[in-house]
C-alpha cells in the first residue's frame, strides 16, 4: 500500500472515531432531552405554577414556593454574584497582571471553576446557617453567588485580555486615566463577551441542589423572607422523585422540564448575543491581533 | 550641525537619552532637536529604536513596569519627566501602526479626548466637527456620525484616529508608521494630511518607508543599534549624508 493512500485511510478513520464520540454525546442528551419531553409536557399545568403542595399523599396541588424561591434565590445569587464576578475579572486583568499574588489568585479562580458545588454549600453550611441555627434562603443565594462568581471572574478577565494593548495605549495617548480607559474603551469592546459569561453563569446556578441542600433547603409553604428556609425547584424536584407518591414524580417531571427549557434558553441566548454583529468589533480585534486583513 | 537651525523654534529636545527595557538598553545617548511646525522623520532598520524613542516623547513606556528611562526630554524648555502625565499627553498625541478606533460611533471616537477635557454639548459639536474637516473625513462621515467607527474603511478609520488626535489641539503629533497597514491611495491621503497639519502641528513621524520621509519630512535623522547616527535637514540626508552608514540605508546597501 502506498504511503499516499495509508494516510489517507488513516485520516479517514479518525474523522471516523471523531464522528463516532460526537454522535455519542450527542445521543444521550438528546435522549435526556427527549425523555425530559416525553414525560414532563404531559403534566404540564397551569396548577403546577399557582397552586401550593397538598398534604402529602393527597392528589393535587403545585409547586409554587418552589418556582417562587427559585426566581428569588437566583436572582439574588445573580444580584451578588456579577458585580463581584466582573469587578474580581476587571482586577486580575487590569491591574493583578504583573504581580504574583494575584496572578495565584487567578489559578486559584479558575480552579474554583470546577469546584464540586456541594462544597460551596457546605461552607455557606457553617457561616451562615450554622450561627442562625436554621436553614435560610439568604444563604442559599450566597452559595449560588459563590459558584458563578469564578466563571464570571474567568470570562471578564478573558474577554478583556482580548481587547488589543494598541487599543488601551490609544485611549492612554489621549490623555485618559486608567479607569477611565477601563470604563469607556476596554469594557466597551468586551461588553458582549462579557454578558455572554454572565447569562452562562446564571444558566450554571439555575440547575443546581446540591448548595441548596445545606442552605435554603425546603419548604411547603409560600415565603418572600429570606431568613426563612426557602424551597427551589432543584431541591423540591429531588425530594419528589425520592418520594412514594406517583403524581409526585409527575410534578417534578414537568418541574424538570420547566427548568432545563429556562436554562436552555439562557444558553441560546447567550448564543445568538454571541453571533450578532454587535460582536464585530472583538472580532475585528482577534483579526488584527492574528494579522489577518480585516476591516 | 544644521546651519539654518538659528532661525527655527525648537518645541522639543532630546538630551543624553538613554532607555531601557529591563537591563536591556534600547536607545544609547540620543540628542536632537523637534523642530516647531516641521515634520520630523525617523528612519532605520527594524529594532534600531525608532519606535521607542518616539514612545518616549509621550511617556508611552510608563504604561508597562521595569522601563526607565536616563537624561531628559524637553517640551517648550520644561522637562516631560516632571509633567503632569495626562497633561502631557494631551500636548504630545499619537497615531498608531494599525487604525485604532474605539468600539463605539463616529462622532465619540473623534469626542472621546475633549470629553475628558470636560467639553460639552455645542462646543464638542463644534471641535468634532472641525477635527473631522481638518482631517479630511467630514464629507465622507457628515451624514453617519452616528454609525460604528468599525464600519469605515482602513484608511478612513486611520483619519478618523488622526481626527481624534487633533481634536484636542495637540502641540505635537507622534505618528508610528501610520501607513504601514494601508493601501497605497489611503496612503497618498494620509501623507497630504500630515503636509497639510504641519501648519500648525509639530509632528514626528516613524516610517519604515524611505520614499515616505523623503516626499513628507523636512528633518530626518538615520538611528541603527540605538543610536542616532545622523540627524540632518531631509534633502542632506538623502542626498549628501554625512555617514557611510546612513549612505549604505539610504541606498539601500543594507536593512
Amino acid at each position: 500500500m502506498s504511503r499516499k493512500i495509508r494516510r489517507k485511510l488513516f485520516s479517514n478513520f479518525m474523522l471516523f472515531l471523531s464522528f463516532i464520540t460526537a454522535a455519542y454525546g450527542i445521543f444521550w442528551l438528546f435522549w435526556i432531552l427527549g425523555s425530559l419531553f416525553i414525560n414532563g409536557f404531559k403534566y404540564l399545568s397551569p396548577e403546577l405554577v399557582y397552586l401550593d403542595p397538598t398534604p402529602a399523599g393527597q392528589e393535587g396541588g403545585g409547586l409554587r414556593p418552589a418556582f417562587v424561591g427559585h426566581l428569588i434565590i437566583t436572582s439574588l445569587a445573580t444580584v451578588i454574584g456579577v458585580p463581584m464576578g466582573i469587578m474580581a475579572g476587571i482586577y486580575f486583568a487590569e491591574y493583578g497582571r504583573n504581580s504574583k499574588f494575584f496572578m495565584t489568585l487567578r489559578q486559584i479562580t479558575d480552579i474554583m471553576v470546577s469546584t464540586p458545588s456541594i462544597l460551596m454549600g457546605a461552607v455557606v453550611y457553617a457561616v451562615l446557617v450554622r450561627p442562625v441555627g436554621h436553614f435560610n434562603g439568604f444563604s442559599g443565594a450566597v452559595a449560588l453567588a459563590l459558584l458563578m462568581l469564578p466563571v464570571i471572574a474567568i470570562t471578564t478577565d478573558e474577554m478583556l485580555k482580548l481587547v488589543p494593548k494598541e487599543m488601551r495605549e490609544a485611549a492612554y495617548a489621549l490623555g485618559a486615566y486608567k479607569w477611565q480607559v477601563i470604563k469607556d474603551v476596554v469594557m466597551r469592546a468586551a461588553k458582549v463577551g462579557i454578558m455572554t459569561g454572565v447569562i452562562l453563569g446564571v444558566a450554571r446556578i439555575a440547575g443546581e441542589t446540591a448548595p441548596l441542600l445545606f442552605t435554603s433547603f425546603n419548604n411547603n409553604v409560600l415565603t418572600f423572607d429570606l431568613r426563612d428556609p426557602m424551597a427551589s425547584l432543584t431541591v423540591t424536584m429531588f425530594n419528589y422523585v425520592m418520594g412514594p407518591y406517583h403524581y409526585w414524580h409527575q410534578q417534578a417531571w414537568a418541574a424538570a422540564f420547566i427548568l432545563t427549557m429556562g436554562v436552555l434558553l439562557l444558553s441560546i441566548l447567550a448564543r445568538v448575543l454571541l453571533h450578532r454583529n454587535l460582536l464585530e468589533p472583538l472580532f475585528y480585534i482577534v483579526r488584527s491581533i492574528t494579522g489577518k486583513k480585516g476591516g | 550641525m544644521v546651519e539654518t537651525q538659528t532661525a527655527l523654534k525648537t518645541r522639543m529636545e532630546v538630551k543624553s537619552l538613554n532607555f531601557y527595557y529591563g537591563s536591556n538598553q534600547a536607545l544609547k545617548d540620543i540628542n536632537m532637536p523637534i523642530y516647531d511646525r516641521k515634520v520630523t522623520a525617523l528612519i532605520g532598520p527594524s529594532g534600531c529604536g525608532k519606535t521607542t524613542l518616539l514612545r518616549c516623547f509621550n511617556r508611552m513606556h510608563d504604561l508597562y513596569p521595569a522601563n526607565r528611562y536616563e537624561g531628559e526630554i524637553l517640551l517648550d524648555g520644561e522637562s516631560i519627566f516632571g509633567m503632569d502625565i495626562i497633561d502631557l499627553r494631551s500636548k504630545v498625541g499619537m497615531v498608531f501602526q494599525k487604525p485604532t478606533p474605539f468600539p463605539m460611533s463616529i462622532f465619540d471616537n473623534v469626542a472621546f479626548g475633549l470629553r475628558l477635557k470636560g467639553i460639552k454639548g455645542t462646543e464638542l459639536k463644534d471641535r468634532v466637527e472641525k477635527a473631522l474637516k481638518d482631517s479630511v473625513l467630514w464629507d465622507e462621515v457628515k451624514d453617519r456620525l452616528k454609525d460604528s467607527a468599525f464600519s469605515l474603511s482602513g484608511g478612513q478609520q486611520q483619519r478618523l484616529c488622526i481626527a481624534r488626535a487633533i481634536a484636542v489641539e495637540p502641540e505635537v503629533l507622534l505618528f508610528d508608521e501610520p501607513t504601514s497597514a494601508l493601501d497605497p491611495i489611503s496612503t497618498a491621503k494620509i501623507e497630504e494630511l500630515i503636509v497639510e497639519l504641519k501648519k500648525k502641528i509639530t509632528i514626528v513621524i516613524v516610517t519604515h518607508n524611505m520614499q515616505q520621509a523623503a516626499r513628507i519630512s523636512d528633518y530626518t535623522g538615520f538611528m541603527y543599534l540605538g543610536e542616532l547616527v545622523e540627524f540632518n535637514y531631509t534633502e542632506k540626508i538623502f542626498t549628501k549624508p554625512d555617514k557611510k552608514l546612513t549612505e549604505d540605508y539610504i541606498t539601500g546597501r543594507f536593512g
